[in-house]
């Protein structure tokens, strides 16, 4: 007993000595011989809040440019924290993932390279890609595939009804959604959450009707955000819904608690999962039927961080341009259900799905959010869904949201 | 005279060198008492001073994304705190950490001061039940927060469910800017009180028995007893529990960001969860310090208020 007690003492201090050990041996490893240090220069560390479904992709494009790869996956709401450690102490991987909103902030920082240094221009790609790829008049990102946001519905529930097209209006859908709502369900839900994610949910419904960022006061976001309202006060959307993530959302609909919700591509692998839910898609409507639908552009960039080593950065600098290939935007689009970036591989990918194609159509309208204001996006954000709080939960009507939201 | 003289002064030397001797004795303790302090000292400095002092200069710069490349943070004054103090969201913010602070303490105290005093009478099973009751101290804060959002929810929440049994509409907890306040303070009330338990009760354990047993024949019993005995014996660690909850409840952080982020429209935002917001999601480090700058004088002035408790207490 004793003794046993004493050895499994021991035994942490046996590991520590060791760990304490290894960083020597691997230094020696490494000035001693050449074909590690090669091996070292070769390699290219890649960042990302991916999981191991995109590494295929990863290691194709390794292997046309010749080089290694270390993968790094961090949970999504980790990534920017852990690239400002990295920016300040120099360690920023040789390709980093972004998501597009963060793209100008990390670019206006200096972390960045121009992907011109690599002959890289976006070129063919939907505009909007290309927009907000681009700080002060040079591309420093580009998204292989990108996403938008679409309404979900439940087919069962619609035929139920005796629905047969969906909405093409906001009347339409306002309608529909009353049709829809019972005791135990609503017709119609989103996200109207206090974060980023609820402002990217109202953007759909603030852009086709003509807002701007700019200034959040004008008749058109305050026409949006009634419709908002509007839906609440039929009953038709939960009062809930300014707690609401876009998985609570989801949630909601796979319970069979709303018939209609705002979602985006990414929530297709979950759904197909859910054999008794039979779901279908259509485009958001607009206020009125000539109105075209402007979506807000989602989905990650890949980007080129300055590292200082100029011989890696040019392979980094090839390993984004593979990337961003017909044949890798295709694969990156199956992996997350996203739409690839070139409009014709698009259509190709559309035709192959009927799910999709309301996508398809979104991203080519879609709008990129830093593409008006750069890195001035994240705080025009907190006005919008400050404004959109403000106005759901009944402390002031819409206008007045929105002056009070425009004015902090 | 000069024999004298002489023995004075090879006196006078000796005790010369007796005291050089001493007083580099003396010198060695007092040096010997820092060196034993040095640990101490650095530690404090590395990891309270450092960080304070390193919060109060980002005050003044402006300390943004690009900073962490640039490693460039300019000088810009007082803007941060201009922008924080003319913010609408600021007058909020205070009230907001005011009725929070106020409303938490004051219950999270009532109700352990009673469980305390009920703890204190012997019965079966009061050991087992005592350590249930610190069970809300032992889980992770974000798990807390989890399962109360879970179960405040409007439509399928337990506690709407239960209270549709009398016949009660569903209570919109967290949704309605009115009540989301009420509701984030409930859980805060139910976290804090297994610590207002805890030293409560060691507080009463501390009064002497015999004063109850002197009382009881005066007629000192129950509420008379309470008001004249027990109260005015456990008057310091009443001082120490209130001063240290204030302190606790001005920086809370995670309950309300895990329960309503804040919202819904900014209802139950406070100066901690907005300097918080500022830093972490805008990422704007010097607005953000500024507003926990505000928040550290806060607390600096309950602070004072409990050094000068306990050293009076030391004092007695």
């Amino acid at each position: 007993m004793e003794t046993a007690r004493k050895r499994r003492g021991k035994a942490p201090k046996v590991a520590v000595a060791a760990a304490a050990l290894l960083p020597l041996t691997a230094l020696t490893g490494c000035s001693g011989a050449d074909p590690a240090d090669a091996e070292a220069k070769n390699t290219l560390t890649i960042q990302d809040y991916y999981d191991e479904a995109h590494d295929p992709i990863y290691q194709a494009c390794a292997k046309s440019i010749g080089v290694t790869i270390e993968i790094n996956h961090v949970p999504g709401p980790g990534l920017i924290p852990k690239v400002l450690q990295q920016s300040s102490s120099r360690t920023l991987p040789d390709v980093l993932m972004l998501d597009n909103p963060d793209g100008q902030q990390i670019a206006a920082s200096g972390a960045l390279s121009p992907l011109s240094d690599y002959g890289i221009s976006g070129e063919g790609l939907v505009p909007s890609v290309v927009k907000a790829g681009t700080y002060d008049g040079k591309l420093y990102g580009l998204a292989p595939a990108v996403n938008t946001l679409v309404i979900f519905y439940n087919k069962d529930l619609f035929q139920a009804a005796g629905i047969t097209s969906p909405p093409r209006t906001w009347d339409e859908l306002r309608a529909t959604a009353k049709k829809l709502t019972s005791r135990d369900r609503y017709g119609f839900a989103m996200s109207n959450i206090n974060t980023y994610e609820g402002t990217w949910q109202f953007l759909p419904f603030m852009w086709s009707n003509g807002g701007s960022e700019q200034d959040i006061t004008t008749p058109e976001t305050a026409q949006a955000l009634q419709f908002l309202v509007d839906l609440q006060n039929d009953g038709s959307m939960s009062k809930s819904s300014v707690i609401w993530s876009q998985d609570d959302v989801i949630d909601q609909f796979i319970a069979g608690k709303a018939a209609m919700v705002v979602n985006g591509p990414w929530q297709i692998p979950t759904l197909t999962e859910q054999k008794d839910v039979n779901w279908g898609t259509f485009t958001i409507p607009t206020r009125v039927a000539s109105q075209a639908p402007v979506a807000p552009l989602g989905g990650e960039m890949f980007t080129v961080p300055r590292t200082g080593d100029k011989a890696k950065m040019a392979k980094s600098g090839q390993f984004v341009k593979c990337l961003v290939s017909s044949a890798s935007q295709l694969q990156s689009a199956e992996v997350r259900q996203n739409i690839p970036a070139d409009p014709a591989v698009a259509q190709k990918f559309g035709e192959s799905s009927q799910t999709v194609m309301p996508f398809v159509g979104a991203v080519r309208n879609a709008r990129s959010r830093t593409g008006i204001l750069g890195p001035g996006w994240p705080k025009a954000a907190t006005k919008i869904y400050n404004a959109v709080q403000i106005a759901l939960t009944g402390l002031a009507p819409p206008a007045e949201a929105l002056r009070q939201a425009q004015g902090e | 005279m000069t024999s004298a003289n002489l023995s004075l002064t090879a006196a006078g030397d000796s005790l010369g060198r007796l005291g050089r001797k001493a007083a580099w004795m003396r010198l060695f303790r007092r040096h010997a008492q820092w060196l034993f302090c040095l640990p101490a000292i650095v530690f404090v400095a590395m990891f309270f001073g450092y960080p304070i002092v390193q919060n109060v200069v980002m005050g003044f710069q402006e300390y943004g994304v690009s900073t962490f490349y640039s490693g460039e943070a300019p000088w810009v004054g007082l803007a941060n705190y201009v922008t924080t103090f003319s913010s609408h969201l600021f007058t909020t913010t205070l009230v907001n950490t005011a009725l929070f602070t106020i409303g938490s303490i004051s219950f999270q105290f009532v109700i352990g001061l009673a469980l305390a005093l009920f703890f204190k009478r012997a019965f079966p099973l009061s050991g087992f039940l005592r350590s249930l009751l610190l069970l809300p101290w032992l889980l992770p804060l974000i798990a807390s927060s989890a399962v109360w959002k879970w179960m405040l929810d409007q439509e399928s929440g337990v506690l709407n469910q239960f209270l549709g049994l009398f016949g009660v509409d569903p209570v919109p907890w967290l949704v309605d800017p009115t009540l989301a306040l009420i509701g984030v303070i409930g859980v805060n009330i139910w976290l804090g009180i297994p610590f207002n338990v805890a030293i409560l009760y060691s507080g009463l354990q501390a009064v002497p028995r015999e004063l109850y047993e002197a009382g009881s024949l005066d007629g000192a019993i129950g509420w008379k007893a309470f008001r004249h005995i027990t109260w005015p014996s456990i008057r310091s660690v009443v001082s120490v529990v209130l001063v240290l909850g204030v302190v606790y409840t001005l920086k809370v952080v995670d309950i309300i960001l895990g329960l309503t982020g804040g919202g819904p429209a900014n209802s139950t935002q406070t100066l901690a969860t907005n300097a918080y917001n500022k830093s972490f999601v805008e990422f704007n480090f010097g607005e953000g310090a500024a507003i926990s700058n505000v928040l550290i004088v806060v607390s600096l002035v309950f602070a004072m208020v409990y050094l000068s408790i306990s050293r009076r207490e030391a004092h007695e």
